[in-house]
C-alpha cells in the first residue's frame, strides 16, 4: 500500500506518527475550508505581491497533494481561466476607463460618442494608473478562483457530495446520475451521428438534427428507465414515512437556514455591508440549516459505505486555511494601506510580516497532510476493451 | 421459496395478456431457467418476481405472487431488495455510481446496514466474483463480461435468497459469457442462490439449469425438467436438435452426454463425408482492402488487416470483444476512422474508395447496418422510413418496400420503427440499406437479440442476399449461427488476422470456435445438424 518514501519515513518517526503518514484521500471537506480560507484572504488585499504568493501556494500544495483522477488536472485549466480574468480587465481599462491618471503611456484615438452616452469613455489615452488598477483587481479576482481551482483538483467532487448529510441524500444521488449521463448522451450523439452517415445523410440543418436528436432522447428514456427499474429494486427510497408537518419545518428550516449563510457570507467578505449581515448571520444561518439536517437526516434510514472521517489530519489542513484568513484580516487592520497598494501616487507594493506569516501558513498543508493515495495502474479507457484471457479454459463442451 | 398462484398480468396498454393462469413453484438452491420466444412473456415472468411488475411497469396482476413468504402485492421492490436481486440485460444502464467498490456498496446502503458488515461483504463479493482487481475501476472502462460480473456482485452483496437475470449473456463474447455463467452455476452450489434465468442461446446454460420453464406465447408456462421439456418445444439448440434425429432418450444436455452416446451414430456416419466447401467462386474481387490501419488513443484498433470479398461469398468475421470486428467494418465502409491502408470497392460506376465519396454515394458502394441497428431508423412508421430511404437513393417508390416483403413478408405499415420486434426492426435497417444496392453489405453484430426463429429466418435473408451475387460480412459471436451459415471465416484478435478460411477448416481446427456437432462428432468433420441430416438420409436410401 505504500511506496517507498513513506516507508522510510515512517520507519524513522515513532509508530504514533506513522498512521498519519499513510497515504489517503482527505476529507473533501477539509480541502474546500483551506480553499475558501485562501480565497477569503486574497478577497482581502489588492496587492499584488501577496495574491501572486498565494497563487504560488495554491499551485504547490496541488502538485504535492493531488491524486491521479481526471479533476486532478482540472486546475491548468483555473490557472488560464485566472489568466484571462486579469487579460480582461486591463483590456477594459484600456477600453472604458481611459482618462485617469498622470502617467500616460500611449494617446489612442478617442471615438466620440453621442450625448446620451456622456460618462462613457472609448479609447483615448492610456495611463499606467489606470492599467495598473486593472490588473490589481484582475488578479484579487482570479486568484479567488483559482484557489477555489485548487479545492477542485485535490478533493473529489463526487466525494464530498457523498459527504452532504443524510435529508441532501436525494439530491445528491440527483447530481451524481446527472454527471455520469452526460457521458453516455454525448456517446449516444456520435453513435446515432455515424449511423446517419451511413445512410447519405450530411449532418446539417435541421432534417438532420431530428434525425439524430429522436433516436438520442429515445435512448436516454430508455436508459434512464432501466436506471429507475434497477435503483428502485436494489432499495433506493426505503425511507419510513414522515408527517407532513415534520416535512414542513425541516424544509423551511434548511432552506431558511441556507439563504441566512449565504447572506452572511455576503456580508462577510462585503467590507460596506452593514455589520450585523456578517458573521451573525452566517452563525444564526448555519445554527439553522444544521438543525434542520438534523431533523430530516433521522428519518433517513441509510448508512454510508467508507465514510471519509475527519481526523487531526483534516483538521489541520483547514486550520491552515482559516488561519490564513484571518491573519490576513489582521494586517489589515494593522497596515490597510499596504493591503491595498495605492495606484496614485505610484508605489512600489510592500509585504508585511504578517502577510508572510499568512501564506507561510497556507503553504504548510504541502508537508503536513498526508499524500494522495498510490496510484493504481489504471488502462486508458477505450471504447471496447479487450476481454483478459482467462487463466483456465475448458473449451471441451461448451460454447 | 418463490410462489406463483394463478397469476395473470394485463398491460396498460391492452393486447393478448403475456402471462395467464400462471402457477408455479420454484424451490430454493434450484437454477431455473426461463426460454421462449422473443415478446412471449420472459421479462414480464422476471420482472414480475420482485414485484417490478406490476409496481414500475404498470397493468394489473392477478392473483399472488410470494417470494420467501413476502407478498409483491404489499412490498414494492425496494422492499424486496434484501430478499431478490435483480440484474439486467444492460449492466451498464442499472449502474447508478461510477466506481466498482461504490456499486458493490450502493444497495447496501439503502439497506442501511452498519459500515462493518459493508466492508467486509464488499471484500469477501469481490473475492468470490474474482474481480477484486477491478475495485477502483470505472465501470465504464469495464470490459462487458467484467461490467455483467459487477453487477451480479453488486446485487449479492444485500445477500438476496433469489437472483433474477434477464439475458445476462446476450451481448458477450463466448469466452466472457462463460466466465459469467460459471459464477452464475458457483453461486448456486456454493451458497444455495437461487438463481431465475432468461437466455436465448440456449446450448450455453442448459446444461446447468435444474428446471425448464418453456413460455409458447400464448400466456401459459410449461414446467419440467430440461430434457423433458425439450422433446417437443419448437427451440431447441443444435445438441437437442441431434440428440431428437438420432433418436436418443433422454436428450443430452451438455456436449458430454451426447459424446458418450454417440459413437454409434459415428458409427452409422463413418462411410459418409459433409458435402464439400463451395469452392470460392474464381472472379475477381468487389471489395479490396489492403493493409487497414485504425487506432484511438491509446489502442491500434485495426493493425494493417487484408480483406477480400467476392462476390455471393458469405464471410463471419469473428474475434473477442474489442478484437477490432467492428472498427474493421466502418473504416472499410469509410465512415468511421482509417488511419492507412487503402479499399477498392467495384460499383456501380466503377471502382472507388468509399472514404472518397460523398456519403450518399459511399452507402451504393458498401453498406453497413450498425450494431444498433435501431439508429438508422427515425421516423414514426414504417412506411415513412421506407419513403425516405426512397428518396435519398433516388430509387423508384416503394423499392424499398418491395425489398422488406421480399425479407419479411407482410409488417404492417403503420407500426413505430421501436414497437418492432428486434428481428423485424433489423430486416427494416437492412431493407433500407439495401435500397441504395450496394454490391457488398456489412452486418455488425446482427444476431443479439434474436431467438433461433428469428436467426433462421436472418440466415435465409442473407444467403438470398449472396445468391443475388452481393459479398455480406457478417461480425458475430455466435458459433452456431457461422457454422450454419458463413462460407469462409476470419478471426480477428487485437487488431490483426490470426485466421482466414473456409468455415470448416477454421470452425474444426479450434474447440473455442467448434460448433457443438462437431465436438460431438469429432473427428469427423460435421458441422451442422442439416448435414447429418442429409447424410443419414442419404444412407438409409440406398437400404
Amino acid at each position: 500500500m505504500t511506496d517507498a518514501g513513506t516507508t522510510a519515513d515512517a520507519g524513522r518517526r515513532p509508530a504514533r506518527w506513522s498512521a498519519w503518514w499513510l497515504p489517503r484521500g482527505l476529507h473533501p471537506g477539509a480541502w474546500w475550508l483551506w480553499a475558501l480560507g485562501l480565497a477569503t484572504a486574497a478577497s482581502h488585499t489588492t496587492n499584488p505581491l501577496p495574491l501572486a504568493l498565494l497563487v504560488a501556494v495554491a499551485a504547490l500544495v496541488v502538485v504535492r497533494r493531488r491524486g491521479d483522477a481526471p479533476w486532478a488536472l482540472a486546475f491548468r485549466m483555473y490557472v488560464w481561466l485566472g489568466v484571462v480574468i486579469v487579460a480582461m480587465r486591463v483590456v477594459f481599462r484600456i477600453v472604458f476607463g481611459g482618462g485617469q491618471g498622470e502617467h500616460v503611456l500611449v494617446r489612442l484615438p478617442e471615438i466620440p460618442l453621442p450625448e446620451w452616452a456622456a460618462g462613457i469613455r472609448l479609447f483615448g489615452p492610456v495611463a499606467v494608473e489606470q492599467i495598473l488598477g486593472g490588473f490589481y483587481d484582475g488578479l484579487r479576482l482570479a486568484t479567488m478562483l483559482i484557489c477555489l481551482g485548487a479545492a477542485n483538483a485535490l478533493a473529489n467532487p463526487k466525494r464530498l457530495l457523498k459527504a452532504v448529510p443524510g435529508a441532501l441524500y436525494a439530491v445528491g444521488t440527483a447530481v451524481v446520475v446527472a454527471l455520469s449521463v452526460a457521458p453516455q448522451l454525448v456517446e449516444s450523439v456520435l453513435r446515432v451521428r455515424r449511423a446517419r452517415r451511413l445512410r447519405g445523410a450530411t449532418g446539417r440543418g435541421v432534417r438532420a438534427l431530428r434525425g439524430i436528436a429522436l433516436p438520442v432522447l429515445a435512448d436516454a428514456l430508455d436508459r434512464s428507465l432501466a436506471l429507475a427499474a434497477a435503483m428502485d429494486s436494489r432499495g433506493y427510497g426505503r425511507t419510513g414515512a414522515v408527517p407532513a408537518g415534520q416535512r414542513t419545518i425541516t424544509g423551511g428550516l434548511v432552506l431558511g437556514g441556507l439563504v441566512g449563510v449565504c447572506a452572511g457570507t455576503y456580508g462577510l467578505l462585503d467590507s460596506a455591508a452593514p455589520g450585523y449581515l456578517g458573521l451573525p448571520m452566517l452563525l444564526a444561518g448555519l445554527a439553522a440549516a444544521v438543525t434542520g439536517m438534523l431533523l430530516a437526516g433521522r428519518r433517513v434510514r441509510r448508512s454510508r459505505y467508507r465514510p471519509d472521517r475527519w481526523l487531526p489530519a483534516e483538521l489541520l489542513v483547514a486550520g491552515c486555511g482559516v488561519a490564513a484568513a484571518a491573519l490576513t484580516m489582521l494586517a489589515g487592520t494593522v497596515d490597510p494601506q499596504l493591503l491595498y497598494p495605492p495606484v496614485s501616487p505610484l508605489t512600489w507594493p510592500q509585504l508585511t510580516p504578517l502577510m508572510l506569516l499568512a501564506v507561510g501558513v497556507a503553504a504548510a498543508p504541502a508537508w503536513l497532510a498526508p499524500p494522495p493515495p498510490v496510484v493504481r495502474v489504471h488502462r486508458p479507457p477505450v471504447a471496447d476493451p479487450p476481454v483478459p484471457v482467462p487463466t483456465t479454459t475448458s473449451p471441451g463442451d461448451r460454447s | 421459496m418463490i410462489t406463483f398462484d394463478r397469476v395473470t398480468v394485463q398491460y396498460a396498454e391492452g393486447g393478448p395478456p403475456p402471462l395467464r393462469d400462471v402457477t408455479l413453484h420454484i424451490d430454493e438452491g434450484e437454477l431455473c431457467l426461463v426460454a421462449g420466444r422473443t415478446g412471449a412473456g420472459k421479462s414480464t415472468l422476471l420482472r414480475a418476481i420482485n414485484g417490478l411488475v406490476p409496481h414500475f411497469t404498470g397493468g394489473t396482476l392477478h392473483g399472488a405472487v410470494t417470494v420467501d413468504g413476502r407478498d409483491t402485492r404489499t412490498h414494492p421492490p425496494r422492499d424486496l431488495a434484501d430478499v431478490v436481486g435483480v440484474v439486467g440485460q444492460d449492466p451498464l444502464a442499472g449502474f447508478v455510481t461510477d466506481t466498482v467498490e461504490e456499486e458493490l456498496a450502493y444497495g447496501m446502503e439503502q439497506l442501511a446496514l452498519p459500515p462493518a458488515v459493508m466492508r467486509k461483504r464488499v471484500e469477501e463479493t469481490l473475492d468470490l466474483l474474482g474481480i477484486a482487481d477491478l475495485r477502483d475501476r470505472p465501470l465504464r472502462t469495464l470490459s462487458g463480461g467484467q461490467q455483467q460480473r459487477v453487477a451480479i456482485g453488486a446485487v449479492l452483496t444485500a445477500h438476496p435468497r433469489v437472483l433474477v437475470l434477464d439475458e445476462p449473456t446476450s451481448a458477450l463474447d463466448p469466452t466472457a459469457a462463460e466466465d459469467v455463467l460459471a459464477t452464475v452455476t458457483r453461486l448456486v452450489h456454493d451458497l444455495g442462490v437461487t438463481v431465475v434465468l432468461a437466455e436465448h442461446r440456449l446450448e450455453r446454460v442448459l446444461q446447468y439449469a435444474d428446471r425448464l420453464l418453456y413460455l409458447p406465447g400464448d400466456g401459459h408456462v410449461h414446467d419440467g425438467t430440461p430434457a423433458t421439456a425439450l422433446t417437443h418445444i419448437d427451440i431447441a439448440p443444435p445438441l437437442i436438435e441431434l440428440g431428437r434425429l438420432a433418436g436418443w432418450t433422454p436428450l443430452p444436455l451438455s456436449v458430454r452426454d451426447a459424446r458418450r452416446r454417440a459413437s454409434d451414430l459415428r458409427h452409422r456416419l463413418a462411410g459418409a463425408e459433409p458435402p464439400p466447401a463451395p469452392v470460392a467462386p474464381d472472379t475477381c474481387p468487389t471489395l479490396t482492402a489492403r493493409k487497414i490501419v485504425v487506432r484511438y488513443p491509446g489502442t491500434v484498433a485495426v493493425a494493417g488487416v487484408d480483406l477480400d470479398l467476392r462476390p455471393g461469398e458469405i464471410v463471419a468475421l469473428m474475434g473477442r470483444n474489442g478484437s477490432g470486428k467492428s472498427s474493421l467494418l466502418w473504416a472499410v465502409q469509410g465512415s468511421g476512422p482509417r488511419h492507412g491502408g487503402t479499399v477498392a470497392v467495384t460499383g456501380p460506376r466503377g471502382t472507388a474508395d468509399p472514404e472518397a465519396l460523398r456519403a450518399g454515394q459511399a452507402r451504393r458502394y458498401v453498406g453497413l447496418v450498425p450494431q444498433n441497428s435501431g439508429d438508422l431508423l427515425y421516423l414514426e412508421t414504417v412506411d415513412a422510413e421506407c419513403a425516405q430511404a426512397d428518396r435519398e437513393t433516388g430509387a423508384a417508390d416503394g423499392a424499398c418496400r418491395a425489398l422488406l416483403d421480399r425479407i419479411t413478408p407482410g409488417l404492417p405499415g403503420d407500426r413505430h420503427p421501436r414497437d418492432l420486434s428486434e428481428g423485424q426492426r433489423l430486416a427494416l435497417a437492412l431493407a433500407v440499406q439495401l435500397t441504395a444496392a450496394p454490391p457488398v453489405v456489412l452486418l455488425d453484430e446482427p444476431t443479439r437479440g434474436l431467438d433461433y426463429h428469428a436467426k433462421r429466418q436472418f440466415s435465409a435473408i442473407v444467403r438470398m442476399l449472396a445468391g443475388d451475387g452481393r459479398a455480406v460480412v457478417v461480425a458475430t459471436h455466435d458459433v452456431e449461427l457461422v457454422a450454419t451459415l458463413a462460407d469462409r471465416v476470419i478471426v480477428m484478435a487485437e487488431g490483426e488476422t490470426v485466421a482466414d478460411g473456409t468455415t470448416a477448416e477454421v470452425m474444426l481446427a479450434s474447440p473455442a470456435f467448434a460448433p457443438q456437432v462437431a465436438k460431438v462428432l469429432a473427428p469427423a468433420p460435421w458441422l451442422t445438424v442439416e448435414q447429418v441430416a442429409a447424410a443419414i438420409s442419404a444412407t438409409r436410401a440406398p437400404a
